[in-house]
């Protein structure tokens, strides 16, 4: 919930919630957030909060209204937005932007896109188009599906600071692994660890995978009687991180694991 | 026919990163050749009641058609198997129950389900699915998906209003079209396909195609194909790790061999000694 916080030469007065569609300030008695001072008109502003935004309008008042120190006369409030009637000031707090979860997951939940919904705006389509009718049936599935497009569209920006809904999982900057063959017929050879996963091994024998991760690269046994080692201690069922310059053995082959800067 | 020895099957399910709940269900039975996965919605514990209910009435009640009759019998009236017609009776008493659980009891009200099923028989598997929930194979080395989703999405690439690459990005991936237990009457879609042994097939939940790659998906399937659980308990750590926004589950069945239907006069006469 948004609120206001008012106060006069660093003095906080009052703290007000913005829980009505519209919220007046003014002089007179009847405003929501009343301020008895002859430099505030009777109806100086109002601020109007829909879902999460809040936008503040000034009604023609006789001294105006000034949000961070530039005159306004409608303005979207932002977090931390003074707002300055007089010797008063008006502090905007916003709703803290909901941290990635809560609100969000909520609308990232799967829901039904009823039939009902369709047939609704069919309906709609046939009386305002009254065309023929395999036109409209597609017009009215173009505009169901719009319609939901938009409502969905209107709930993502309704959530303060909208993302796109699915922002690409950014994979945190990580050091690039690399295991270098120490033993073998292909010793001093070099493979870097730039896919998720690699497969290491000969099948029937011992097959291990190298997985990377955000929290960084590990190994884990996936098929043959032969256990990877890792600096001589042989790695159980689960997943084994993987140090700077460990050292691997697997079918016979040892390998040394490195980061690179 | 027991299939315990021709299909290896493995399920993973995880709530996810994000969420509290896991609304998502899972349930096999291998000797039948059944795999079912639910992804339920509705508020409070409403998900996880109707995908709850999709599984198990569906199992159960597969378990109860197929103790008398096999798949691959043809029904003498429409001359066609059976198999489809059971699967399908059985969609729809799921169906009803959910709907008739959410019509009663107002904090169910509202909930549904997406479905996928799979049931193999005679070196065919039939699928049935409603929503955004999917089934994939893995057949030499290529990651196809089987399921076309019954989405928003889904209908606007379709209708060519956008393309799959901005779909990716897309607002509204939740959306389905169709869902069980949503209307007192539903039409799963179905299809029937031939199986080859190797073949790994993967039944998911959004929670994973949305999180991961398909690429990557195929990719870790083929790499860690030769341990099943591992490529289930795989895929869910790469949905999670790339953060794991919704619950993710998966079912992963391999046909290890082939499994035609024994329909000659020796299976009749043991079938007549059982």
């Amino acid at each position: 919930m948004a609120k206001l916080i008012l106060s006069m030469d660093g003095l906080v007065l009052k703290e007000i919630s913005l829980t009505k569609e519209r919220t007046t300030i003014g002089r007179k008695p009847h405003n929501d957030i009343q301020i008895d001072n002859l430099a505030v008109s009777g109806e100086h502003a109002v601020i109007v909060t829909i879902l999460n935004d809040s936008f503040l309008e000034d009604l023609g008042s006789t001294n105006g209204t000034v949000v961070n120190g530039n005159p306004i006369k409608k303005h979207f409030l932002q977090n931390n937005d003074v707002i300055e009637l007089g010797k008063y000031k008006l502090k905007f707090v916003g709703e803290p932007a909901p941290v990635a979860g809560a609100e969000k997951a909520d609308f990232e939940k799967t829901m039904v896109l009823r039939p009902a919904a369709m047939k609704a705006a069919a309906e709609q389509a046939r009386a305002m188009s009254g065309g023929s009718a395999p036109q409209v049936a597609g017009a009215a599935r173009a505009t169901a599906s719009q319609q939901a497009a938009a409502s969905a569209t209107a709930a993502g920006i309704a959530d303060k600071d909208a993302k796109p809904a699915a922002p690409p999982a950014a994979k945190p900057a990580q050091p690039l692994g690399s295991i270098q063959l120490l033993s073998g017929s292909n010793a001093g050879k070099e493979l870097e660890l730039s896919k998720p996963l690699t497969t290491l091994g000969k099948p029937g024998v011992g097959v291990a995978v190298l997985t990377r991760r955000p929290q960084g690269y590990f190994i884990t046994h996936v098929e043959g009687a032969n256990r990877p080692t890792v600096n001589g201690q042989q790695i159980g069922a689960a997943p084994h991180a993987l140090k700077d310059h460990d050292v691997i053995e697997l079918a016979g082959v040892k390998m040394e694991f490195f980061l690179k800067a | 026919m027991d299939l315990t020895q021709t299909l290896e099957i493995t399920s993973c399910t995880d709530p996810g990163m994000v969420r509290s709940h896991n609304e998502d269900s899972v349930a096999a039975d291998a000797a039948r050749g059944l795999v079912v996965l639910a992804d339920g919605m509705g508020g409070y514990n409403a998900g996880e009641v109707a995908s709850g209910m999709a599984t198990t009435v569906i199992v159960t009640e597969m378990q109860q058609v197929l103790a008398n009759a096999r798949p691959y019998d043809v029904d003498p009236r429409t001359s066609q198997e059976i198999a489809a017609r059971l699967l399908r009776e059985q969609v729809l008493k799921a169906n009803t129950s959910i709907y008739q659980a959410a019509q009663s009891q107002p904090q169910y009200a509202g909930m549904g389900t997406t479905l996928v099923v799979c049931l193999f028989y005679d070196n065919r598997v039939l699928v049935a699915h409603l929503g955004d929930s999917r089934l994939y194979v893995l057949r030499e080395g290529k990651l196809k998906q089987v399921t076309r989703d019954h989405s928003l999405l889904q209908e606007q690439i379709d209708s060519g209003l956008i393309t799959p690459d901005q779909a990716k990005n897309a607002q509204h991936k939740n959306l389905v079209t169709r869902a069980l237990g949503i209307d007192p009457s539903v039409e799963p879609e179905m299809h029937e396909y031939r199986t080859k042994p190797g073949d790994i097939y993967l039944l998911c939940s959004d929670g994973l195609c949305d999180m991961v790659d398909d690429d990557d998906i195929g990719m870790a399937l083929q790499a860690l194909g030769g341990n099943l659980k591992l490529a289930a308990q795989q895929l869910v750590q790469m949905a999670n790790d790339n953060g794991g926004r919704d619950n993710v589950s998966v079912i992963l069945v391999r046909v290890l061999r082939e499994y035609p239907a024994a329909r000659g006069v020796m299976a009749k006469v043991f079938a007549w000694l059982k």
